[in-house]
């Protein structure tokens, strides 16, 4: 019998838990946007002119091809992060892209048409030094890695080691640079700093040391990046302090000492403080590097330089400048010179790398975005165009990682953005109302001028309504004359509206180079993005809604509080999440670090909520600081208080406000760090709602929630790793009056935990040390069968402390990141969104994680619909909330609720973005899109004229049975 | 959680009323020469205990004092208001002595309670275990607060929770006085403000469960036995419900089926 109840059980169960989507349903409300991240390495395809292969690889440790006239991505290998997956070096040549990844751990080679592996080599230990294309003959057929204290030699086609052979003396020579002309041998370069260079030459062929010899070179400290091999076998170097060049012949016979050119000789004078360095080319690795080379002398100096029979000449001066590059066409190599040309753009001109002489018509214009950032490379692609003249194409990477390709003469072909690649935080803001909906709001939110004006302002206002109105079908006919596929409904700034269930939203995005977006949810267009350019490579951000859209006609406000991680000094970057503009109102000056933040549900007379600050002599600072906020504050001081976490003391504190805005130390809780650290302190959600108090029992009772809105979960780990001694602490701790409402440890555990802390629940998820699998493990709080105060939760008035219900799990994955979904008024049931290492991201029920799930069924529990304890925690694949459609590195899931209840927006993002929305409990308040009006209006109508019929009958036979 | 409540009335008079600056260690050596004074005396309700512990204590346990500060112009400045008696073992055996309000406290505490003040207490940072006395002392304080009022009215009965880590170290304070509201109810100076009425306890961690597979598969096999045992009468129960399973089925199909029956037609006539 209990077999069939709960067979029966799941059954239903899976009925009511299919959340799959359609088919036809893919892409109609969901997006995703796959990125990259910032450029290290580019290579174009030279080999034939039609090619539009373009090969990147990045910071992010992608190896990616693009299509070099859509920009759309071609294929796309993501790596390990950290430096376990970090590529060394891309090499590139015909078919195959050579990546050195892991610091010289893994030499891989790429098929760059589809970006399958051709082979991959593990190869031996030691830091990874260079590497370069040995070509014999005119044929590329090798790869050289240099290493600490090893060269070895690779099959191009194979990856099989040629030969290996240890560095002499590598414990005092750093050997950093290999080359090779393409004749029988390999040059490695190294240097003693301030003392000498060596130079040793191995036979391609075996691996003999064929020539070892050493120049003193006492200004040397490194050949990166002052020094490069120009020419057929010279290398050139630069030093600063004796301003001079060195030339210095590679061949053996040629035993000569190193050259010494002074600059002066020359007419050139290096930049105080500048770093000089030497920029060379070699167009083909078969063949000797190009005679001619750049000099930068200055951030925006360079100068094209020829050398030729061990004299050098200089070609060209270029200043300003601010970055060159070479390219290659065949036999024509050409050098690209980007120079400033205004304050809004730049040119990028075209110079024959033989002559100096600028080539005719080859200026492409490039306009900087106003809210980017300054070219920071270029990549050419220079091709022969049929009347054998040279055409080109370049790809400038900004410091806002913004990737553009431009064509001449100066039309952007296509540009990314890949900051994105890097999100740290988001916000969800709706859109602002139209319009006419806004010109109605703003009747109500003036104030009355006699009764005469306001007559005359509604109907102007109704004038207007009926205008847009005439408008929207005139549109409407017009569009309908059209072909279908020619009306467009693009998104742009202009036309944003909120619709009539607010399941558009703008999407505001932080990323960590500092570049700010605004997304529209829908389609996920960029409708405006900002470069904040004095941002720190380490910063954290902290983005707060000030301001919603609901306050016409003020406009919305969004503050963005920039930390520097090592200083402590925060700015505030205030602006519009709309439209992107940064705001005329002016943010207060930070002199001290900002300790903790602290968003009010108070508000100024402008309706934006004030923000405190906490600075490290604990005095607050409010933003908006006007005398209403400062008034509201006075009256409301001592009930505001805020608390502040030191992990590495492992010291919670809590502090009330003054009413001067200075602050009193009111609590103290202090976790011994010699024990354990905290890892994570996590509130609530200051938007999520509670719909129901309480839940209700299988005999009809009701069991209250503990619903705290103060409350913390703070999560440490222990600092003993041992598998058996580790143990995970949670804390449950009221964040106004300290008090410790649980404590609990996991025995046995470790991180890297993931926590969600909502309701009356709080789930973690943490790593078993002892059975090598990821558990989930779920409390929840109650207050018992009777609410102690039921109008008023205050945590200085909750003497009883809440019962505390536990239990876990096992998963069978592990996990990225953890989200719980949100609805308008938490009448939804919940969903945790679980963001898996696979790229998916699973929506699994609340009601899999309850701790009151019953060991043993009985009559009560199957009233209440708990599902029967089973300690795996099952994952479906329909629970997959973005089909196929993967989320690389998936760092980060943020929930909003939308006008439908049913309805919860998600955006996930790492390396990819993907944006959808999910119906915990299915579309409750939504027709479906196939529902059958006609038949139900067909229906409503024949009942009514029966009504009708019968009515008119019954009245006939009424009167007959009168006269009878 | 580990509970070792000891409810206490503190009858102690005024016998320690004007020692409220001192350490602990000092407290306790005066007040064992207070105690011999007074035999039989006033402070008898804390002697039973101590008596108790017999001369022992220093080998068995050792006391926290306990602090507590009330000011008008909030600048804390913490004064004994008692201490705790700690015994050995795993249960946390505790003890709480603490000297009933002067007059000048008392009416103090009620002059606080007025403007809205804060009542705090404190306790050092130790370890209760009472086998690592020598390392048991850290810098710093717990600190805990509550509104002087609620300390009032509810005439000084109040929870004091003492919270421990794994080691046994002390990581926290609390303190709730029950009923926790502050109605502006009439208090007399006199009668309800004398003593203190506490409850204190300890509060360690708790085990969280981990996943509990034993039971799990153990009741599976069972049902499996059962299930191999009278596989007749598994059979027979499907063989009788086969129909309400698959009239279930049919019911659930109809439902979930976005296309209704053309039934419309015939309602109409």
């Amino acid at each position: 019998m209990a077999i069939f109840i709960s067979w029966f059980v799941y059954f239903f169960l899976l009925f009511r838990f299919s959340f799959a989507v359609f088919e036809d349903q893919v892409g109609k409300f969901d997006w995703r946007q796959q990125y990259i991240g910032k450029v290290r390495f580019a290579y174009f395809d030279t080999q034939s002119q039609a090619s539009k292969k373009l090969l990147l690889a990045t910071e992010q440790n992608v190896v990616a091809s693009l299509n070099s006239r859509t920009g759309d991505l071609f294929w796309r290998q993501v790596d390990k992060t950290g430096p376990e997956g970090q590529i060394d070096t891309l090499l590139f040549h015909g078919q195959d892209a050579v990546v050195i990844a892991g610091n010289g751990r893994l030499l891989r080679s790429w098929e760059s048409n589809i970006g399958g592996l051709n082979w991959e080599m593990v190869l031996d230990t030691g830091s990874f030094q260079a590497a370069a294309l040995i070509g014999v003959q005119d044929v590329v057929k090798y790869v050289a890695v240099l290493k600490k204290a090893a060269i070895s030699l690779h099959y191009l086609s194979s990856g099989h080691q040629k030969w290996v052979e240890n560095l002499p003396d590598s414990d005092t020579i750093q050997y950093q640079s290999v080359y090779s002309a393409g004749g029988t041998e390999v040059l490695v370069l190294g240097v003693v700093p301030h003392s000498h260079l060596t130079i040793i030459a191995f036979n391609i062929e075996d691996g003999e040391i064929m020539d070892q010899r050493s120049v003193d070179a006492p200004w040397l400290s490194s050949l990166q990046p002052s020094c490069a091999v120009v020419g057929p076998g010279s290398l050139v170097c630069v030093d600063a302090v004796t301003a001079s060049l060195y030339v210095l012949s590679l061949n053996k016979e040629d035993r000569a000492a190193m050259q010494q050119i002074t600059l002066q000789a020359l007419g050139l004078e290096v930049a105080p403080g500048f770093q000089p360095t030497v920029l060379s080319t070699q167009p083909n690795p078969a063949r000797p590097a190009s005679s001619q080379w750049f000099l930068q002398l200055d951030l925006d100096h360079y100068i094209l330089l020829q050398l030729t029979g061990g004299l050098i000449s200089p070609l060209r001066d270029f200043k300003p400048a601010f970055l060159v590059s070479f390219a290659t066409s065949g036999e024509k190599t050409v050098a690209a010179v980007l120079a400033p040309k205004n304050e809004t753009s730049c040119s990028v001109s075209l110079f024959s790398a033989d002559s100096g002489r600028r080539l005719l018509d080859t200026t492409v214009i490039v306009h900087l975005d106003p809210n980017g950032g300054m070219p920071e490379k270029l990549y050419v692609q220079a091709f022969l165009k049929k009347d054998d003249s040279v055409g080109y194409r370049v790809l400038v990477q900004t410091e806002d990682h913004t990737l553009t390709f431009l064509q001449q003469p100066g039309r952007v072909v296509w540009s990314r953005e890949e900051a994105l690649a890097d999100v740290v935080t988001m916000e969800m803001v709706d859109l602002p109302l139209t319009g006419t909906q806004a010109e109605l709001e703003g009747e109500f939110g003036k104030k009355a001028d006699g009764l005469l004006h306001m007559v005359l302002k509604r109907l102007s206002s109704q004038l207007i309504l009926l205008q847009a109105w005439l408008g929207h079908l005139w549109k409407l006919f017009y569009d309908a004359r059209k072909p279908r596929s020619l009306v467009k409904n693009e998104v742009t700034i202009e036309t944003l509206a909120r619709d009539e269930f607010n399941l558009q939203k703008m999407m505001v995005m932080v990323t960590a180079s500092g570049k700010l977006f605004g997304i529209d949810s829908k389609s996920g267009t960029v409708l405006w993005k900002h470069y904040l350019r004095n941002v720190q490579a380490n910063a954290a951000f902290k983005l707060m809604v000030q301001r919603t859209t609901a306050h016409f006609p003020h406009p919305p406000q969004c503050t963005l509080l920039i930390k520097d991680k090592e200083t402590g000094l925060t700015n505030l970057h205030v602006f519009n999440p709309i439209f992107g503009k940064k705001s005329h109102i002016s943010p207060p000056v930070l002199a001290r670090p900002v300790l903790q933040t602290l968003l009010l549900p108070l508000m100024d007379q402008d309706y934006s909520k004030v923000l405190l600050l906490i600075d490290s002599e604990y005095k607050v600072t409010a933003f908006p600081s006007t005398k209403n906020v400062l008034q509201q504050l006075q009256e409301t001081a001592s009930s505001i208080f805020f608390f502040l976490v030191d992990s590495s003391q492992g010291r919670l504190s809590g502090f009330r406000l003054r009413k001067d805005l200075s602050t009193e130390l009111i609590w103290e809780v202090v976790i011994p760090p010699e024990v354990q650290r905290i890892v994570a302190v996590k509130g609530k959600r200051a938007n999520e709602h509670v719909h129901s108090q309480g839940r209700v029992m299988g005999d009809r009772s009701v069991l209250y929630k503990y619903l705290n809105p103060n409350l913390l979960a703070v999560v440490t780990e222990s600092t003993d790793t041992h598998q058996e001694r580790s143990f995970v602490g949670v804390f449950l701790i009221d964040g106004v009056t300290g008090r410790i409402i649980h404590e609990a440890v996991q025995r046995k555990a470790r991180g890297p935990i993931h926590l969600i802390h909502s309701e009356n629940w709080v789930v973690y998820v943490y790593w078993n040390a002892k059975f090598r699998r990821n558990e989930f493990s779920v409390l929840e709080l109650f207050e018992g069968m009777e609410l102690y105060n039921s109008t008023v939760f205050s945590s200085l008035d909750r003497p009883h402390l809440p019962q505390v219900l536990q239990q876990s799990y096992i998963f069978p994955s592990s996990i990225r990141t953890m989200e719980a979904t949100l609805t308008e008024k938490g009448i939804t049931s919940r969903h945790l969104l679980v963001g898996l290492p696979s790229g998916a991201v699973l929506s699994l029920p609340k009601m899999f994680l309850d701790p009151r799930r019953p060991e043993v069924v009985s009559e009560q529990s199957r009233e209440e619909n708990l599902i029967p304890y089973a300690p795996e925690m099952p994952i479906r694949t329909e629970w997959y909330i973005n089909y196929n459609q993967s989320v690389s590195r998936v760092r980060g899931i943020y929930t909003a609720p939308s006008g439908l209840e049913s309805t919860c927006l998600v955006v996930a993002y790492g390396l990819d973005i993907y944006q959808t929305r999910v119906y915990p409990s299915k579309q409750f308040d939504v027709l479906k899109d196939d529902y059958d009006y006609v038949l139900i209006s067909s229906v409503l109508f024949g009942l009514f004229f029966a009504t009708m019929i019968s009515k008119r009958l019954a009245q006939v036979k009424l009167l007959n049975r009168a006269w009878r | 959680m580990r509970k070792g409540g000891i409810k206490e009335k503190g009858k102690g008079g005024t016998c320690l009323g004007e020692e409220e600056e001192m350490g602990h260690s000092q407290t306790r050596g005066r007040k064992r020469d207070m105690e011999e004074k007074s035999e039989g005396g006033a402070c008898l309700g804390s002697k039973n205990e101590w008596a108790a512990d017999g001369m022992d204590t220093e080998a068995a346990g050792f006391s926290v004092p306990l602090e507590h500060s009330f000011e008008i112009d909030d600048v804390p400045r913490f004064r004994m208001r008692g201490s705790v008696q700690l015994r050995g073992g795993r249960e946390h055996a505790a003890s709480l002595w603490q000297s009933p309000l002067t007059e000048e406290d008392r009416s103090m505490l009620k002059a606080v309670a007025a403007v809205d003040g804060l009542y705090r207490i404190r306790v050092p940072r130790v370890s209760v275990q009472t086998d690592r006395q020598a390392e048991r002392q850290m810098d710093g304080y717990l600190t805990a607060f509550l509104p002087a009022c609620s300390m009032v009215e509810s005439h000084l009965s109040d929870v004091i929770t003492l919270h421990t880590d794994v080691t046994g170290y002390l990581i926290g304070v609390s303190i709730v006085t029950i009923p926790g509201t502050c109605r502006g109810a009439e208090v007399e100076e006199e009668v309800d403000l004398e003593a203190f009425n506490t409850t204190l306890s300890f509060m360690g961690p708790v085990t969280a469960p981990a996943p509990e597979t034993a039971l799990y598969i153990e009741r599976m096999e069972h049902e499996m036995e059962k299930k191999a045992k009278n596989p007749q009468e598994q059979k027979s129960f499907f063989a009788k419900y086969w129909y309400l399973i698959l009239g279930g089925a049919v019911f659930l199909m109809a439902t979930s089926s976005t296309q209704s029956p053309p039934g419309g037609g015939r309602e109409q006539s």
